[in-house]
């Protein structure tokens, strides 16, 4: 089953690359916006052999690193104090609500002048972008906790710390790995946009000087490349939580009917 | 509680609205009023007194710019999310409803997924140009794709013993789809709508920023360029306004659609 749903990707993938080859060689669609797959393949190689291409992507991953542990640490932080304190969760609710849906690219302007085309100015985006999805996570996950284990570990007398460590953590835990997970690849888009807009180095600003210089294959060879990137960044997100969870994976499955 | 006298529980209500609004505007009243004073003497450029800033406010958002601005990027916004609803809806429903399509699509769609929807804007340029075609296409490519994999989920999460009721009493082709498929997997479904809205907002202001002569990303980016301070920052209030505003819309919406199933949920809750 597992084997013939592989060799069934596999073909599919072929399939996908085969009509990216043909369309264009058939002149179903122009070669000169779809270049066919072994042009691409051809650019993406070259990139490879390029080391301006690799510094890039350096910048890149350290945008998307170091604004992700950033608004991991942030978010869970900010969410763990909000939901302990009393009253503080009903004081926050509606800020929340109203910050939240301001779409992160507004900020570009900002950045712009505040940073230049500095890193700071991609971690100003993808800090805010990705700290909502995470403070969002812990908020749902602490209140997921169950009133009787809260109860019973206040009555054996564990004082707010240990409570925190022994019983929201644990029952928190999988929503913060979702938010994680969502999180990393908002950070990887908001890495990659305010390389792309405001021109800071990275992955985004070579395929801006890709289009800017007419330079197609090129520029598919870059998309493709971050296409990998995010392909790569789920993976590992997802071996993360499983990880993480790996206590956890056999109660949900024991509770899920 | 039916023994109660009607006039009790009315104080009662009053005393629970009270701090509930107050929990709802304090805050936020706090962080304006803070805001206010702290920007109040600020001579710095970048960080222009909220009083100037409000003051800007209706001279910049009224008549043309509104006109100009903000009502061609909500229609190309709204067309590209509609289009990649119902295209995300209609392919999620055959790739989901099919094993073997499943397995074929899932690495195609796994990588396209997770291509940043941003670095289309300058793909697509290359064959739509720069005129609205363009945008509309970036939107909904962006859009596509959480509404399509989260509905391929929900419709293979369609619990069997319905599916084979169903079946068995008969009910097939468009019936099915309507009330057992698509009634199924409408949480998931709108899961995705509502990943898809952030994104959308993000695509259309990304998209008006590169080549546009309106819009509000375009308008946003001309202030900063031309250094209108106070301007740049009503744009990010504009932005911002309409987030909320979208995001209020959509869970009305939700609320409406799914009424059925957040109501499943909360008395499963309360009766465990």
């Amino acid at each position: 089953m597992r084997g013939a749903n592989a060799a069934l990707g596999t073909a599919g993938l072929a399939a996908f690359l085969a009509l990216g080859e043909a369309a264009p060689r058939l002149g179903l669609v122009k070669a000169a916006y779809f270049p066919p797959t072994s042009r691409i393949a051809d650019a993406l190689g070259q990139e490879a052999t390029d080391g301006a291409f690799w510094t890039a992507l350096g910048d890149t991953l350290t945008g998307w690193a170091l604004g992700l542990v950033t608004a991991v640490v942030a978010g869970v932080v900010v969410g763990l104090v909000v939901s302990v304190v009393p009253y503080l969760r009903e004081a926050t609710a509606s800020t929340i609500e109203f910050l939240r849906p301001i779409p992160s690219v507004a900020l570009i302007p900002l950045a712009v002048l505040l940073y230049g085309t500095e890193l700071r100015s991609v971690l100003l985006l993808v800090v805010y972008a990705s700290f909502w999805q995470i403070l969002v996570q812990v908020l749902y996950g602490v209140r997921d906790v169950d009133p009787v284990a809260e109860e019973t570990a206040r009555s054996y007398g564990l004082g707010p710390w240990a409570r925190t460590r022994h019983v929201l953590w644990p029952t928190a835990l999988p929503y913060v790995m979702t938010g994680v997970r969502l999180a990393a690849a908002v950070a990887l888009i908001l890495a990659v946009t305010a390389e792309l807009v405001i021109g800071a180095p990275g992955l985004g600003a070579r395929i801006a000087v890709a289009q800017s210089s007419q330079a197609v294959p090129d520029l598919y060879a870059l998309v493709v490349v971050t296409g990998l990137l995010g392909l790569l960044i789920n993976v590992g997100a997802r071996a993360v939580e499983r990880r993480a969870l790996a206590w956890h994976q056999s109660v949900r499955g024991e509770v899920a009917v | 509680m039916t023994g109660l006298p009607s006039g009790r529980t009315r104080p009662n209500a009053w005393n629970s609205l009270l701090p509930r609004v107050l929990f709802v505007v304090a805050l936020p009243a706090l962080l304006v009023a803070g805001w206010w004073l702290a920007s109040d003497g600020s001579t710095d450029v970048y960080w222009p007194p909220l009083r100037t800033i409000l003051r800007t406010f209706p001279d910049v958002w009224t008549g043309d710019r509104l006109r100009a601005d903000l009502v061609p990027s909500v229609l190309r916004l709204l067309g590209g999310y509609a289009a990649a609803a119902v295209v995300g809806v209609l392919l999620g429903v055959v790739i989901g409803s099919y094993r073997r399509v499943r397995a074929f699509c899932e690495p195609v769609l796994e990588f396209l997924r997770a291509v940043p929807p941003p670095v289309l804007v300058p793909v697509i340029m290359l064959f739509a140009g720069i005129g609205d075609t363009m945008k509309v296409v970036v939107i909904a490519s962006g859009c596509v794709w959480p509404v399509l994999l989260n509905t391929v989920e929900g419709v293979r999460a369609v619990d069997s013993v319905m599916a084979e009721t169903a079946r068995s009493y008969g009910v097939t082709g468009a019936a099915r789809l309507r009330h057992v498929v698509l009634r199924a997997a409408s949480p998931q479904i709108f899961a995705g709508l509502r990943q898809a809205l952030s994104i959308g907002i993000i695509l259309m202001v990304i998209s008006e920023m590169f080549a546009a002569t309106n819009g509000l990303g375009f308008t946003i980016v001309q202030f900063q360029r031309g250094f209108a301070i106070p301007d740049m920052w009503t744009g990010i209030l504009v932005l911002g306004l309409l987030g909320l505003l979208l995001s209020v819309v959509f869970q009305f919406v939700e609320r409406r659609v799914l009424g059925w199933y957040h109501g499943l949920r909360d008395s499963s809750r309360r009766s465990p």
